[in-house]
């Protein structure tokens, strides 16, 4: 079974600045793929060449098999993208886009998944409303059904939820899921980390047009190593030898940061040894933005 | 086949939508040149020693309207589609570059024609017109537009702002239209002006289509045919190349 999407030592420099440096990796067939980084860190150009909108300075991307630059016709019906830019034609109403970029792909008879797309995408009302008199949210939504007319087995996905209310951020993730479930490769950017934290299995770090980081969601959120603990006592006098290792004090709820769970333990068993009753704990998840914040941090350096 | 028709067509409709600027405004400038030329030249002179110049104007018009809206249509439809960005509607299908070419040529004749039909149709009310050799015409009407269609094409995927191509029309087509004896025969220029006609392409297609009308003409059809039809397939080789190539469209 071939890549969903197969980078090979991409590299783009628009005059003196390199976009990308060597970019490679692979997102395979049924993944929910997340490529994050900070502003101008590469990805909208990534996407762009994926796509066939920009052409690399050296390096091959294969879409499910197919070269995009040598093989863009199969490449590119196997592909769909929802640009980061809000764009549309002012000329046409919502329907009448949808059924000239099925055209363009060759599909004559696609009311019915045009009417789904609709309908899923909560656009069905707007359906012969010109493109212009939208709001910026429901252009998006149209740029999401325009990605999808020819169900591709792959998706990109830029930045989808820039702008857009959180009613149709949770309604368009239930359909995003929903067709990864039914096997189309989801690729996504964004920069809600809890969204790609909460949606995707495997994850690529980007900045300044370099691959920082990529693997399975688990990795990054274990990877920290470093936890917090809150811990709330049975008043607000902290037993004496754990004075040193904590970090602040609300009340009586103490403040620790765990270089790893062993310490936790050790943390127990000083509670209990003073006599002191626990009445809360929590141990919050290391969350990816923590995972992202420190790497960036740690690339400066 | 599909991905082409529907991209022709949606060319067509962006035209139709607007047709009050895009079929009637240039039928009304037309016939606004009709009216002041013909009646402050009409009744002085006479063309080829018998033709009356209004039927040597009409032709002429119906020709330079062809001409200008099938360049109009597709470097406008371009490079406002470059300018908001929705292009990309239009790159990221499986698309040829042959598709694209002929589509949004096909077009551009469409509204060439639509127009030069329209501008026919209103001067025969006023003028008299005989069309001894409609295949002529037909033909160089066809040819026109396509060749104008393709310079459209590439001045869209040339331009980058909105007066860079009004430069190109200004500096390009509007000269060449009305130095290619739109308005009078050559024969009545200088001798230097008629040999420098005689490098402008457009001058062979007015005086093609006009041999259609008129039965006359400042040079031989064929010969307009000829430079005509051969200036058509350079631009198209280029016009080609340059979609193929992705020139100023897939940077
Ligand atoms: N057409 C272009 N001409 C010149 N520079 C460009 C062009 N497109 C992108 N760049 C530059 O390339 C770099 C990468 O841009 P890109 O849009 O890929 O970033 P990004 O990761 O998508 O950022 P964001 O999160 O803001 O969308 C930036 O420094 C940008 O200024
Ligand atoms: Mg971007």
């Amino acid at each position: 079974m071939s890549a969903a999407i197969h980078i090979q030592s991409i590299s783009k420099s628009f005059g003196s600045l390199k976009a990308l440096d060597q970019v490679s990796f692979t997102v395979n067939q049924g993944e929910f793929f997340a490529l994050l980084g900070p502003n101008g860190a590469g990805k909208t150009t990534l996407i762009s060449i994926l796509a066939g909108l920009t052409r690399a300075d050296s390096g091959h991307i294969q879409v499910m098999g197919h070269d995009v630059v040598s093989d863009y016709r199969h490449a590119r019906r196997a592909i769909g993208v929802v640009p980061q830019e809000l764009v549309f034609d002012p000329f046409f109403t919502v329907r009448e886009t949808l059924v000239f970029q099925s055209g363009y792909f060759g599909l004559k008879h696609n009311d019915a998944w045009v009417d789904e797309l609709l309908e899923n995408l909560g656009l069905t009302s707007k359906a012969n409303v010109n493109m212009r008199s939208l709001s910026g949210g429901m252009k998006r939504r149209v740029l999401v059904a325009q990605a999808l007319v020819h169900k591709p087995p792959v998706i990109v996905l830029d930045e989808p939820t820039a702008g857009v209310d959180v009613e149709l951020r949770q309604s368009l993730w239930e359909f995003i899921q929903r067709l990864n479930r039914e096997g189309h490769t989801i690729v996504l950017t964004t920069h809600y980390l809890e969204e790609a934290e909460t949606l995707c299995n495997r994850i690529a770090m980007m900045k300044q047009g370099r691959i920082l980081a990529l693997d399975d969601k688990t990795h990054f959120l274990n990877k920290t190593g470093k936890r917090e603990l809150h811990l709330r006592l049975d008043s607000a006098e902290l037993p004496e030898q754990l004075r040193s290792r904590c970090k602040s004090q609300d009340k009586d709820t103490f403040h620790f940061t765990l270089d790893n769970l062993g310490e936790l333990e050790d943390i127990m068993s000083l509670v209990r040894m003073a006599g002191r009753q626990i009445k809360d704990i929590s141990l919050p998840e290391a969350s990816l933005e923590d995972a992202f914040v420190r790497l960036m941090q740690e690339s400066q350096s | 086949m599909t991905g082409f028709y529907t991209l022709f067509y949606k060319e067509v409709l962006r035209f139709w939508k607007v047709s009050l600027q895009t079929i009637l405004a240039p039928v009304i400038t037309a016939l606004l040149y009709l009216t002041i030329f013909g009646h402050a030249i009409g009744s002085h002179v006479k063309v080829y020693n018998s033709v009356p110049y209004n039927g040597f104007l009409v032709p002429g018009l119906v020709m330079m309207a062809m001409l200008q809206n099938a360049f109009s249509n597709t470097s406008s439809s371009l490079i406002q589609s470059k300018i908001t960005g929705n292009l990309v509607f239009i790159l990221l299908p499986p698309l040829s570059h042959f598709e694209f070419f002929m589509a949004y040529v096909l077009a551009a004749v469409v509204r060439g024609l639509v127009v030069g039909a329209g501008v026919f149709v209103v001067a025969i009310w006023f003028v008299p017109v005989s069309l001894p050799h409609p295949l002529w015409s037909i033909l160089f009407g066809l040819l026109g537009s396509i060749m104008l269609g393709i310079l459209g094409l590439i001045a869209g995927i040339w331009a980058e702002k909105f007066d860079q191509l009004a430069g190109f029309q200004n500096f390009i087509i509007m000269p060449l239209t009305f130095l290619a004896g739109v308005f009078y025969s050559i024969h009545s220029l200088p001798e230097v002006w008629q040999q420098f006609s005689h490098l402008n392409p457009f001058f062979y297609m007015i005086d093609g289509f006009r041999y259609g009308f008129i039965g006359a003409s400042d040079v031989p059809v064929w010969q307009s045919l000829a430079v005509v039809s051969g200036c058509t397939f350079v631009l198209t080789v280029i016009a080609l190349q340059l979609i193929k190539t992705g020139y100023k469209l897939r940077h």
